[in-house]
């Protein structure tokens, strides 16, 4: 089963184009006038995504693909959100195994067809299509794309208890950080405190994991490395929301994320923290946070 | 990896005799022809033995492999595909199965058990009935899966002609479908309403390991009801709606 291409959100294969990451298509150039109004109106309910259109960077892909790769490209779809860490996984996967892709930004407040019959049990993203067959959530995406392309460098171990393990810290990781980081920027008062505490003590069980080894892997980029980095971005954000210093309580873990950043298929994915704080910022405004 | 068979003391699964979880372990070691020991916990005070090999969570199940602790259900049952690899196998070998397996084990745990659970924990009323209706919403999405252009279209199991690993993770806890339709006098899963889950179900439980593995309904039913009572004080002082 094919999905065809939808005529909004963008799309470029395998390659971020500069002006079609700020201007998606004609109907968003059109919003976006409207949205500016909006702004200065107040008021009006902020369309989160076109301000979050506006405020996605410009990007150099992960991995330009060779002209004869183009048709494969076609073959593995993404579709995603610039900002989620959920994507940001997938997207690091396959940067990791040197899979050309195709990349396609969903509008969340505007779902494409595509997506509402890629994923109809969730209908989010993060969606790997590949010839036609979609698969969903991002930790079984990244299961899936160490399975098929397995002659690339492994992202789960080969030993079955390493595995494991990797296994329980990927869900520890899906279970804990986004629930009590969103949190840390939606809530005030006692029960900003309590998801503060709760988050301190979230990274202070990931640092003893990791303890003095280079990844979470041992010496090898791997699973957990990869279900974790994304939120790397996101540690600036929860940090000034929540008053307190990643760095002050867990600074081997941000140690660990500086060493991540030094691969090419992190660095270029995760955004900018201050880009992340700033759509954060926005998203504040829409659920009347402050 | 291809190990030996394990004697009976390589493996020791800490369980409780009412958790689904642990029912999802027994009935895979079960499956797969593996010797273990097992140990009787108690969900509500962790042993010294489970805090020390599950200090995150302190939940169950935990599997000790000559003393290395794997820990949650659905990766357990990964671990013993991978480590015993010529048994029987309970992951389908196409990645695309594998990853709807995953899926639809995440399904299970995160949307359909709590909405189950919704129905235990709820008041006779509207509650009660928009619980039922959350259940019947997640059993839609299974049934419309095991039909035309569902992932296990026209499969008698999950997992093909046999069980595999989403018979076992859905099927260990969808007995309590049976016992809260008892215990809250609801209708949950509707023969005529979700026709291809329910022979799935039927099928599932005659098969000779599962109903050695699960607990009679009727000590399901008691345990049930026991809980209810503690949950809801269990006085009419406490004006508390006690079905």
């Amino acid at each position: 089963m094919i999905f065809p291409s939808t005529a909004h959100g963008s799309s470029s294969v395998g390659t971020r184009d500069a002006s079609r990451d700020l201007f998606p298509c004609i109907e968003c150039l059109r919003r976006r006038r409207c949205v500016s109004d909006n702004l200065t109106r107040g008021g009006v309910p902020i369309e989160f995504f076109h301000i979050s259109v506006l405020l996605r960077p410009h990007k150099s892909p992960p991995h330009e693909p060779h002209p004869q790769e183009a048709t494969m490209a076609e073959a593995v779809v993404l579709l995603d959100v610039w900002v989620s860490p959920f994507g940001q996984r997938c997207r690091i996967a396959l940067a990791e195994k040197g899979v050309a892709y195709e990349y396609k930004e969903e509008d969340l407040s505007n779902k494409s067809p595509m997506l509402l019959q890629a994923n109809p049990v969730h209908k989010k993203i993060p969606v790997l299509i590949h010839d036609g067959k979609p698969v969903c959530e991002s930790l079984v995406i990244v299961q899936y794309i160490d399975e098929v392309w397995s002659d690339g460098a492994p992202i789960l171990p080969a030993d079955p208890y390493a595995r494991a393990q990797a296994r329980f810290w990927g869900d520890f990781v899906d279970k804990k950080i986004y629930e009590c980081g969103t949190r840390l920027w939606k809530l005030k008062g006692e029960a900003l405190q309590e998801a503060k505490k709760e988050f301190i003590e979230i990274l202070k069980v990931l640092e003893a994991e990791l303890g003095d080894r280079k990844y979470f892997g041992g010496d090898a980029f791997g699973y957990v490395d990869i279900a974790l980095v994304p939120f790397f971005a996101w540690f600036y954000t929860y940090e000034t929301c929540g008053g307190f210093s990643v760095e002050a309580e867990a600074p081997k873990l941000v140690a660990w994320g500086k060493r991540c950043m030094e691969r090419e298929s992190v660095s270029q994915t995760l955004y900018d923290p201050l880009k992340v704080y700033e759509f954060v910022g926005f998203l504040k405004k829409k659920y009347g946070v402050e | 990896m291809d190990q030996q068979p394990p004697t009976a003391f390589d493996l020791e699964l800490l369980g409780s005799w009412a958790d689904s979880h642990t029912h999802r372990v027994q009935l895979a070691l079960k499956l797969k022809g593996l010797p273990f020991e097992y140990q009787e916990e108690d969900p509500l005070r962790p042993s010294p033995a489970v805090l020390l090999h599950n200090p995150v969570y302190g939940s169950l199940p935990v599997l000790l492999h000559r003393g290395r602790a794997v820990l949650h259900s659905v990766v357990i049952l990964q671990y013993l595909d991978e480590t015993w690899p010529r048994g029987r196998l309970l992951l389908p070998s196409d990645p695309c199965d594998r990853a709807a397996a995953r899926f639809w084990s995440h399904f299970a745990d995160d949307k359909l058990a709590p909405s189950v659970a919704a129905v235990f924990s709820s008041c006779p009323g509207d509650g009660r009935k928009a619980a039922v209706e959350q259940v019947h919403q997640n059993l839609k999405l299974l049934e419309r899966e095991m039909g035309g252009g569902g992932a296990f279209e026209g499969r008698r199991f999950f997992g093909g002609d046999e069980i595999g690993l989403l018979d076992v993770v859905l099927g260990c806890g969808s007995y309590w479908l049976a016992v809260f339709e008892e215990a809250m006098e609801v209708k949950l899963v509707d023969p005529e309403a979700f026709p291809r889950f329910h022979a799935w179900l039927r099928d599932f439980e005659e098969q000779r390991e599962v109903r050695e593995t699960i607990p009679p309904i009727d000590k399901l039913l008691e345990y049930a009801n026991a809980v209810r009572q503690m949950m809801l004080g269990g006085t009419a002082d406490d004006n508390v709606a006690v079905n």
